[in-house]
């Protein structure tokens, strides 16, 4: 290649010589893009407990009381926007953070954060060893294509299943390595 | 600092040799590789459009490769506008000083690291440390390959060739301020490394990244982790700095939703993996460069056999349903990519001119496993085959091959041929073929040769045999 080019311009001559004449492809999109699933809440509830996370389905009016009953005690980060006060600042010594999601998944057991209102930054639903999750019935969607769809990839994106883990001494899993080891997901609904 | 793969000694079959003695290693590859093989095969029988999925899979990725050009100003765009920088690496080289530069920019003198095959591939972690910056791995398995001065063996789990106990060795060892009464139990192990690297996380200012995708269209970035090492270096740090092959795009935002289900269930076996990091540009404050790697891919986008490799999402299902990977191991390989993958990824990229590279294509018994479970669906045996051609072979075989060629080209010469073995066949040894000829009589007997070629019993009284029952 000459001297003096770039490695960009470099990198893209070298490219366009070597898929000259390659034939445009077709891509098929015959997977299931659209799932029906009668019972998303049970099916969530189900998958997300697989991951050995902690799951309750909530009504909405004992939402509030049934938050009381998990913090118990616990130095417990509250974002903007959460709709609740009286939050612990500092992340080092917080106990545990609440947030809300963007979005929840059923056939995977998936939590989305977007880190928008209520859902806190990266840092704050990282640091704390327990995270409480409130996930809002009608946030849950059958599949990942249904939650890609409704997504915002501007936003930084946090997709959530279960505790933190390892399986990389013998294949043994382990919950809880640098993650939250504790996740609660309370499902009001 | 863990050793690098780059000029390694040895071939194939003398590596492998020495691995299938080891006992330990085996019962520890065979353990691990059938416990992941069965999960996948379970999450994977859970869709029912798993070959459509696979399919799409397949077509994104040579969409991908066919337009490469165009989709990568689309992600140099979008990243930038999203307040990212760019930059571009002909050859490991360049990626190393790139980052190395910036690095230095920063003033900082420790990095922390996500496990990535991009940086491990150019050896970033030894040139980093060539200038006085100290990179630290933060995935379990490779902080154990790390700390213990090895060379990872697998893609997916790189310390899958370590035993409990020879881990909380390498830890009483190497970690500093571990408990001396440290068991090996994993889950006190997997804490020990948590305390370990917990302060890291927190007073580390630079963060080396790989990802396992771009978006073209968004210019975001993906990162599929378990332990949330992923997610701490990702989002503390001031400076990330993620270095990443040029074939790891997709063109759409959409294409995620294909592999966000083939890879985790192909790789861990698991419905989704605990934690998946997206993020476009610099984010929350952050400083973000992206440096993307050539490396040896160009050359192998110009091999229509060969490019389908640059398919692969690096998920090493077809490790883990390997014949030959389960007995010989990660190490005889020779590279950072082992496994059916490795052998035909590693002699493209690096070209042919080493013992070693030259004896990957071989390393396999063509089953075809691997072609099966490949979730975007890259054809490995049709790539060995053809890279075996490609490879140089010793003049004698080659002359060797010439001769099979123009005796069985013409049916008259092929039973001379057969009609002379027949009458020396008393002398043909049935082990110990001399010179080049007794690699294969190493393992193997020499066939017997017949009394008579079938073509002259035929001749003699097939023939006239069939004529008679009709």
């Amino acid at each position: 290649m000459a001297s003096g080019m770039s490695a960009r311009e470099e990198i893209l001559a070298k490219v366009r010589a070597a898929v000259a004449g390659a034939p445009t492809v077709e891509i098929p999109r015959g997977y299931r893009t659209r799932r029906q699933v009668d019972d998303l809440v049970g099916l969530f509830a189900e998958r997300v407990g697989d991951y050995r996370a902690i799951v309750r389905v909530v009504p909405s009016a004992e939402l509030g009381a049934t938050i009381d009953a998990c913090v118990h005690g616990r130095r417990m980060v509250v974002p903007d926007g959460f709709g609740r006060d009286g939050g612990w600042d500092d992340l080092d010594t917080a106990d545990g953070v609440m947030t809300h999601c963007a979005v929840a998944i059923a056939e995977t057991g998936t939590i989305v954060l977007d880190h928008g209102p209520g859902q806190g930054t990266r840092a704050q639903t990282l640091v704390p060893d327990y995270h409480l999750c409130v996930v809002l019935a009608d946030q849950i969607v059958p599949g990942v294509p249904e939650a890609v769809e409704r997504l915002d990839p501007s936003r930084p994106l946090t997709w959530i299943s279960g505790p933190s883990a390892t399986s990389d001494i013998e294949l043994n899993r382990v919950e809880g390595v640098h993650g939250p080891r504790t996740l609660e997901v309370l499902i009001s609904t | 600092m863990s050793a690098t793969f780059i000029g390694m000694p040895g071939n194939f079959p003398k590596n492998a040799e020495k691995a299938v003695q080891d006992s330990q290693l085996r019962f520890n590859l065979r353990k691990a590789t059938h416990t992941i093989r069965d999960k996948r095969a379970e999450v994977v029988g859970e869709l029912p459009d798993w070959g459509e999925l696979r399919a799409a899979g397949k077509a994104i990725k040579d969409d991908v490769l066919h337009n490469l050009d165009r989709y990568l100003i689309q992600l140099e765009e979008a990243v930038t506008r999203a307040g990212g920088t760019v930059h571009w690496a002909r050859d490991a080289a360049e990626a190393n000083r790139i980052v190395t530069d910036l690095v230095k920019a920063t003033g900082e003198t420790e990095v922390v690291k996500v496990k990535s095959m991009a940086t491990q591939e150019i050896g970033l972690n030894e040139a980093l440390a060539a200038h006085g910056i100290a990179a630290y791995e933060t995935d379990l398995a490779e902080l154990i390959v790390q700390l213990g001065d090895d060379f990872p063996s697998h893609i997916l789990v790189p310390a899958i060739h370590r035993n409990r106990s020879e881990i909380r060795e390498i830890f009483l060892d190497k970690m500093p301020g571990v408990s001396r009464d440290l068991t090996d139990d994993p889950p006190a192990l997997t804490e020990a490394a948590r305390l370990h690297l917990r302060d890291r996380f927190l007073r580390s200012k630079v963060a080396i990244s790989g990802a396992n995708f771009m978006v073209a269209e968004t210019g975001t970035l993906v990162v599929l982790e378990s332990e949330g090492n992923g997610r701490m270096c990702l989002s503390l740090p001031e400076t990330l700095i993620s270095v990443v092959g040029i074939e790891k795009l997709l063109p759409s935002w959409r294409d995620l939703e294909v592999f966000l289900q083939l890879l985790p269930r192909s790789s861990t076996g698991e419905r989704m993996n605990p934690y998946t990091s997206m993020w476009t540009g610099a984010v929350e404050g952050q400083e973000f460069h992206l440096v993307l790697l050539d490396n040896g891919r160009t050359d192998v986008l110009a091999d229509e056999v060969g490019r389908q490799a640059l398919r692969c999402i690096r998920c090493s299902a077809c490790l883990n349903v390997c014949p030959v990977y389960e007995r010989a191991g990660g190490h005889a390989y020779g590279s950072v990519y082992p496994g059916p993958i490795g052998a035909i990824l590693t002699p493209q990229l690096r070209g042919m001119t080493t013992d070693l590279d030259a004896s990957l294509p071989f390393a396999s018994s063509l089953c075809g496993a691997c072609y099966d479970v490949c979730p975007v669906a890259i054809d490995i045996p049709e790539v060995l085959v053809d890279l075996r051609a490609k490879a140089p072979h010793a003049a004698a075989e080659r002359a060797a091959m010439k001769v099979a060629g123009w005796v069985l080209d013409d049916h008259e010469r092929l039973a001379t041929a057969q009609r002379a073995a027949t009458r020396l066949r008393r002398f043909v040894p049935k082990k110990g073929l001399p010179g080049p000829m007794s690699a294969w009589t190493d393992t193997r007997d020499v066939p017997e040769i017949p009394e008579e070629s079938f073509r002259d019993w035929w001749e003699r009284a097939g023939r006239s045999a069939s004529a008679e029952e009709r």
